[in-house]
């Protein structure tokens, strides 16, 4: 029973990390394409500086929960997937220090070199959480002992590959929103424009994966014995519908969180499906790495459950908090990146 | 090389690096903590300068810090999956709770500050560093937990071949982690108050009576000297601690062989540790061993003989790093202890200055070469005594450790120097002009 609480609280710890730095991973990826002068890139820095920091911890978190619950999950799954987390963790290190150093730096030729450092460090894992992802839902190929039998490119299969652009597109879309919302004049027109175009990606992409992951998954062997789970792709893709209708009318803060809802759904519809699977091999059953197989003892599982039942709706508070304080447009007369330092 | 040693290669790259920004970042956020008090108390304005000045420099820092981090706690299962697995019932909870309870109000609360200087008051603002210097101290406080029961494993039964957590309070409260964490929270409080010592000892080398400086000098002098001393003593309780816990650890730093009674402590010696002696040994003093470690000269202190070979560490890293440690925390005493009788004259002095401005490195030494005793200390085990570092390593190539060790020394390079340089150039170009007489709630309300 408490492996399953564990699971769900594993599963939305993701879905809300994915959720939150969808945002800014996604306009980390588009700042080049969206900002055009010096001005404008400043507005973009300055619209994620305040939160990016914050939105990562979830994932520090979703880390750590995945090593206390399920040490066993957590051991292969990250041992197995070597490569592709090495390459998510020194994009993610690049981009922290560009949007802490880019502001500060002296030259021109420094800020340029930051810049494609956000770039870089955000399109990586926005793509790469999405390979994973779809990976796992589709299974890894791991022996009885945790080792991986697949290579680095393998992983960019047909399907990884799909589960990589739907997670980029969907960040993409969320990261002009919040900019749409964010900004004013032509970096919010453009913001807004683009918001729209790769909203059609998105939706593309979306109604593919579904498809695709009947063919290529066991996601579906949870709905069909439980049909009332239906409801999490449902509202993934209503949720998605709805981004675009509140772009029609340009309510840009509305269509930010529906967005925020299609990432929380898309990611729990995998996540539903696995269950009671956190990891599972393509090379036999056995090998699955279950929350029956791989979890902590009931003793661990309790203590850490009275600290989040206690601190998560702590966190959730002042982050709320935080978020509301910064809530208003970003101006150019702040010039808050260098000013406020 | 094969995977263990890459692997062990890479943590050290990670941890070394990461263990550059820590303590900085514990120990500066008390000290901007207490400049923005003073402001938003007295409402002085060159205090709201000095937060603003000096947290600059911390931003740099607890970005790096941040990101460096994250790092680490991957590769538990990236590199050390075996480990991972075998402790995950009592080490993942501590990770996760460090996550939850601290680390988030660490990261929300640094941005409300950074941003916040226009959208809070002066006392609210000055509640939001608390909050951050208060939850990177509890954050090091989990996260040292977590490390102590690597060192002195409590508060479990074995079960299926693996320690599973059955007293969680135990864990928490041991003796070893109390020490450790009093340890090394005063050893990063030393950094952060040399680090205000030698950039204020720059500028007033330069502007003697700048009062912004000399303000800056005193608030982190008293600071430093306060936890230089209690880190002597401290220290001293520290190895009768490590006596009890593990003796193989105490043998090794004192190059200790032969157990006995009336163990010395020798001045200057040279292990040799495939003839088990040292080859030189210079100013014997007799029973001080015995005396620091139990309290009374006449106490038997077991030697590296007795220890089989393969349960002993390395004794020349440990027991050089631990001779180099001690002299660097006592000279620490000795310049906080000068600094203090030249308080009232401190511009005057241009040589005490001077030494200043170099000695910002050393407490940085010291924190890297108190790391290397402890860990490489309590080789071969990873887990002190149940699991040994060999059997820990993931199973992965070599070819991939490789790569990415190469990546990481690259990449963690180019960062250091990009951001201690970066930290360099702010701090020499000072603080903001301060304006002269103003209201000190002008700002609000913006």
């Amino acid at each position: 029973m408490i492996e399953t609480i564990w699971f769900v609280l594993w599963g939305v710890l993701w879905a809300v990390y994915f959720m939150l730095d969808g945002f800014d991973l996604g306009l980390g990826t588009l700042m080049p394409f969206v900002a055009k002068n010096e001005a404008e890139k400043r507005i973009v820095y300055n619209s994620m500086g305040p939160f990016w920091d914050g939105n990562e911890v979830w994932l520090i978190t979703a880390g750590g929960v995945t090593f206390a619950a399920f040490p066993g999950t957590y051991a292969v799954m990250f041992s197995s997937l070597y490569s592709p987390l090495m390459f998510i963790l020194f994009a993610l290190i690049l981009r922290g220090a560009a949007l802490e150093m880019r502001g500060k730096a002296a030259s021109t030729g420094g800020r340029k070199l930051w810049d494609m450092c956000l770039v870089v460090g955000s399109f990586v894992p926005a793509l790469l959480f999405g390979v994973a992802f779809a990976n796992i839902f589709r299974g890894i190929p791991i022996d009885g002992e945790g080792i991986y039998h697949g290579s680095l490119l393998g992983l960019l299969n047909p399907y990884g590959l799909l589960g990589g652009l739907l997670f980029l597109s969907l960040f993409l879309v969320h990261g002009c929103l919040w900019l749409a919302a964010k900004s004013e004049g032509d970096l919010h027109q453009r913001a807004a424009k683009m918001s729209g175009r790769i909203w059609i990606a998105a939706l593309v992409a979306a109604a593919l994966f579904l498809g695709y992951s009947a063919i290529e998954t066991n996601l579906y062997d949870n709905y069909r014995a439980m049909p009332a789970l239906f409801i999490i792709p449902f509202l993934a893709v209503c949720t998605l519908i709805v981004v675009r209708v509140f772009i029609g009318n340009a309510s840009w803060w509305k269509a930010w969180f529906a967005s925020c809802a299609a990432i929380a759904a898309a990611a729990l519809f995998g996540v539903a499906g696995l269950y009671p699977a956190l990891f599972p091999s393509s090379m036999g059953k056995a090998y699955t790495m279950t929350i029956y197989n791989s979890s902590s003892s009931p003793l661990a599982l309790k203590i850490m459950l009275v600290v989040a039942l206690i601190f998560v709706p702590i966190v959730i508070i002042y982050q709320a908090w935080a978020y509301s304080l910064f809530r208003g447009k970003v101006k150019e007369q702040d010039s808050g990146y260098e000013k406020v330092y | 090389m094969d995977t263990l040693m890459l692997s062990r290669l890479q943590f050290a790259v990670a941890t070394y690096f990461h263990f550059l920004f820590v303590p900085l970042t514990l120990g500066l956020s008390m000290l901007i903590a207490i400049m923005e008090t003073i402001y938003a108390v007295r409402g002085d304005e060159e205090y709201k300068a000095m937060a603003r000045f000096w947290g600059k420099l911390f931003l740099i820092n607890f970005a790096m810090g941040v990101v460096t981090g994250l790092t680490l706690e991957f590769q538990f299962g990236t590199n050390w999956s075996r480990y991972s697995r075998y402790v995950g019932d009592i080490f993942g909870p501590l990770l996760a709770i460090e996550a939850t309870v601290t680390f988030f109000l660490e990261s929300t609360f640094i941005a409300v500050w950074a941003f916040g200087w226009n959208r809070l008051s002066p006392k609210a603002h000055a509640v939001a560093i608390w909050l951050v210097a208060l939850a990177s101290s509890m954050s090091a406080i989990w996260i040292l937990i977590a490390n102590s029961w690597m060192q002195n494993p409590v508060g479990f039964a074995m079960k299926n071949g693996r320690p599973v957590l059955n007293d969680f309070m135990a864990v928490v409260t041991q003796g070893y982690a109390i020490l450790t964490i009093l340890h090394t929270l005063a050893g990063a409080y030393i950094v952060a108050g040399f680090f205000v010592m030698g950039i204020s000892a720059y500028h007033l080398l330069r502007k003697p009576q700048d009062s912004f400086f000399l303000r800056s000098f005193r608030i982190a002098l008293i600071f430093a000297l306060v936890f230089s001393v209690f880190e002597v003593i401290e220290g001293h309780m520290h190895g009768a601690g490590l006596a009890l816990k593990q003796p193989a650890k105490l043998a090794s730093l004192e190059a200790h062989w032969n157990t006995s009674a009336n163990a010395p402590v020798y001045l200057l010696a040279i292990p040799d540790p495939e003839n088990d002696r040292n080859s030189i040994e210079i100013g014997r003093v007799p029973g001080a061993l015995s005396l620091l470690a139990f309290h009374t000269p006449t106490a038997t202190v077991t030697g590296l003989k007795d220890i089989p070979r393969d349960q002993r560490p390395p004794v020349a890293p440990t027991f050089v790093s631990f001779r180099l440690m001690v002299m660097l925390g006592m000279l620490f005493l000795l310049l906080t202890a000068t600094g203090f009788f030249l308080r009232n004259r401190l511009a005057s002095n241009r040589l005490y200055l001077k030494v200043m401005i170099y000695a910002i490195p050393l407490p940085y030494i010291a924190c890297a070469l108190g790391w290397t005793v402890t860990e490489i200390g309590r080789q071969p085990w990873i887990v002190y005594g149940l699991m040994k570092t060999a059997d820990a390593v993931s199973p992965v190539s070599s070819s991939q450790v490789a790569a990415s060790l190469a990546a990481f020394t690259i990449v963690y390079t180019l960062l250091g120097i990009a951001a201690f340089s970066l930290i360099a150039r702010q701090a020499r170009k000072g603080p903001e002009a301060v304006p002269k007489v103003q209201p000190a709630r002008q700002e609000d309300g913006v």
